[in-house]
């Protein structure tokens, strides 16, 4: 299968910390990757490099062939790039349907006035709101609402840009264990349903192993694995990444 | 009862306007976190401007109009090529370039124009509108009209369009607006316009009331800051109540209370802005904010 995001050599240091060094990795297309590793081995400051939030130091991000470091933090969306962040990045003060609503602004670039969003945006939006089973919460601001609620509203708003790479950033932390077992189907029901290509950083490893179909393991900055989980499970180098040497 | 009613209406003209000069600053102040000092100037700026093109004869349906346009897309333009380049800056550095600002544009009305008060035509007719044996002037009534119903669409344009929905989002978390596929810069620059706009709309209403000079936003500054401390500085719907609490406050104190009378209304607001800073600093709408520490 075609890869549609090649990681080239990426790295990124912070003053004099390298925090990604010489990263590389393939994601084929309709995949779903886990990407695990110790806590701060770079596997949300990689997101934040695909996403444009920060600027790597050298190395290339290909989307499908087209090279993201040249593309502006705006444009990326409207390549339907999405991604849901670690503390949960909602606006608190709007409601559930208005948060999805952001989700489609660059679906509707050519609309200048926006009168629209009151039809077809808007009946996307509750379809999305109705598909994860949050209907109930549309109007509701998302102040409120459980951390386990405000997550999954965060992940109808990036699939609102109708993603084709989503990357969720921990998704199951702050979960509750029945809720992580409902994620394990949504995330997989996702990857069917809109045809998206998936990269999961987590720590829930039941979670990762469960659902991915492909795993990348980062330590102190590199890769050190890339395989199946099975494999990965396996690998001497993960197994000391995550309890020190044997 | 007919002086009352007089005194309150007289009250929420001037009021509407503290309003649309605090939705100004609170516009600004939600995307930015500063005060936008300048505010005032840019507006009896732009109203110098209609000055000028009534003198030259056109009217006044064309030049308000034309005013307010130019005072959206030069605000917008003033953002993109002075504020830009400091929109990451410490707060106090855009504090300082919008005093900056605010003495530009004093000196540069003050050097084209001139110092001398002008009288500025009012667009509202002059005499007085009567509802049963009350009458009301009909300048007092057209403010009120005019603000009321920019402030309304304002609120539809921002509760309703795709634009006004990402300025929101834009002000609330730029980053994750920005992943979002929002340009969160430009949805600045937006907002320096529409405040423009609407300061612009201010100064135009309130000129014929205290005549054309550079110096005539000054005051209505300080009581649209008053307005807008008063009704939660981070509130839209807090500044247009704030403004025309503050407008009819003032003036029911300044007409029955004789010991503050209009020479102590503006000592009135800064005590306004001093209190609600001690002992409610959200204001009426606002909501205290909470830090996880």
């Amino acid at each position: 299968m075609p890869a549609l995001l090649e990681v080239r050599d990426l790295s990124i240091h912070f003053g004099g910390i390298a925090a990604l060094t010489d990263v590389s990795f393939e994601v084929a297309e309709g995949h779903i990757s886990g990407l695990i590793g110790p806590n701060g081995a770079g596997k949300t400051t990689c997101f934040n490099c695909i996403t444009r939030l920060y600027q790597p130091s050298s190395g290339r991000v290909l989307f499908s062939g087209d090279d993201l470091l040249q593309r502006a933090p705006h444009e990326l969306a409207a390549k339907r790039i999405a991604r849901t962040f670690q503390n949960v990045a909602l606006f608190d003060r709007l409601t559930t349907l208005d948060n999805v609503l952001v989700g489609y602004h660059s679906r509707y670039a050519s609309d200048v006035a926006g009168w629209r969003r009151d039809d077809a945006g808007r009946r996307e939006a509750l379809a999305v709101l109705d598909y994860l089973g949050l209907l109930g919460i549309a109007d509701r601001p998302v102040r409120g609402l459980p951390f386990g609620t405000r997550k999954m509203v965060e992940l109808a708003r990036a699939l609102a840009a109708s993603p084709r790479l989503l990357l969720l950033d921990e998704p199951a932390s702050g979960l509750s264990a029945e809720e992580v077992v409902s994620l394990a189907g949504v995330v997989k029901r996702i990857a069917r349903d809109f045809g998206a290509t998936i990269i999961m950083v987590e720590h829930h490893m039941q979670l990762v192993m469960s659902v991915s179909d492909h795993v990348i393991v980062l330590a102190s900055g590199r890769k050190i694995a890339d395989a199946t989980p099975a494999a990965v499970q396996r690998d001497p180098a993960v197994i000391e990444a995550y309890l020190g040497a044997a | 009862m007919h002086d009352l009613a007089q005194q309150i209406v007289s009250g929420l003209a001037t009021g509407s306007i503290f309003a649309s000069m605090a939705l100004a600053l609170v516009l600004i102040h939600r995307s930015m976190g500063v005060i936008n000092f300048a505010q005032g100037e840019m507006a009896m700026f732009t109203t110098y401007l209609a000055w000028q093109f009534s003198q030259q004869g056109m009217p006044l349906w064309l030049a308000f109009p034309l005013t307010i346009a130019i005072a959206f897309a030069g605000a917008v333009a003033l953002e993109r090529i002075v504020v830009r380049p400091v929109e990451r800056a410490a707060p106090l550095t855009i504090v300082i370039l919008t005093l900056g600002l605010l003495i530009a544009f004093n000196g540069l009305a003050g050097w084209i124009w001139g110092y001398v008060i002008k009288a500025f035509p009012s667009p509202f007719p002059t005499t007085p509108l009567h509802f049963g044996s009350v009458a009301f002037s009909s300048q007092d009534l057209g403010i009120i009209a005019v603000s009321l119903a920019s402030l309304g669409a304002i609120s539809v344009f921002f509760k309703k369009t795709k634009v006004g929905l990402a300025m929101r989002a834009a002000a609330l978390y730029p980053e994750s607006s920005r992943t979002l596929g929002v340009r969160v810069g430009w949805m600045l620059a937006l907002g320096w316009g529409m405040a423009a706009a609407v300061g612009a709309l201010s100064g135009l209403m309130i000129a014929p009331v205290v005549l054309l000079d550079p110096n005539m936003m000054q005051g209505i500054l300080v009581y649209a800051f008053a307005a807008a401390v008063l009704g939660g500085i981070e509130s839209p719907l807090g500044a247009v109540v704030g403004g025309l609490m503050l407008g009819v406050g003032l003036n029911l104190i300044g007409a029955y209370v004789p010991f503050i009378g209009t020479d102590l209304q503006l000592t009135m607001a800064f005590a306004i802005i001093v209190v609600i800073l001690l002992f409610r600093p959200a204001g009426l709408f606002g909501r205290r904010r909470l830090l996880r520490v």
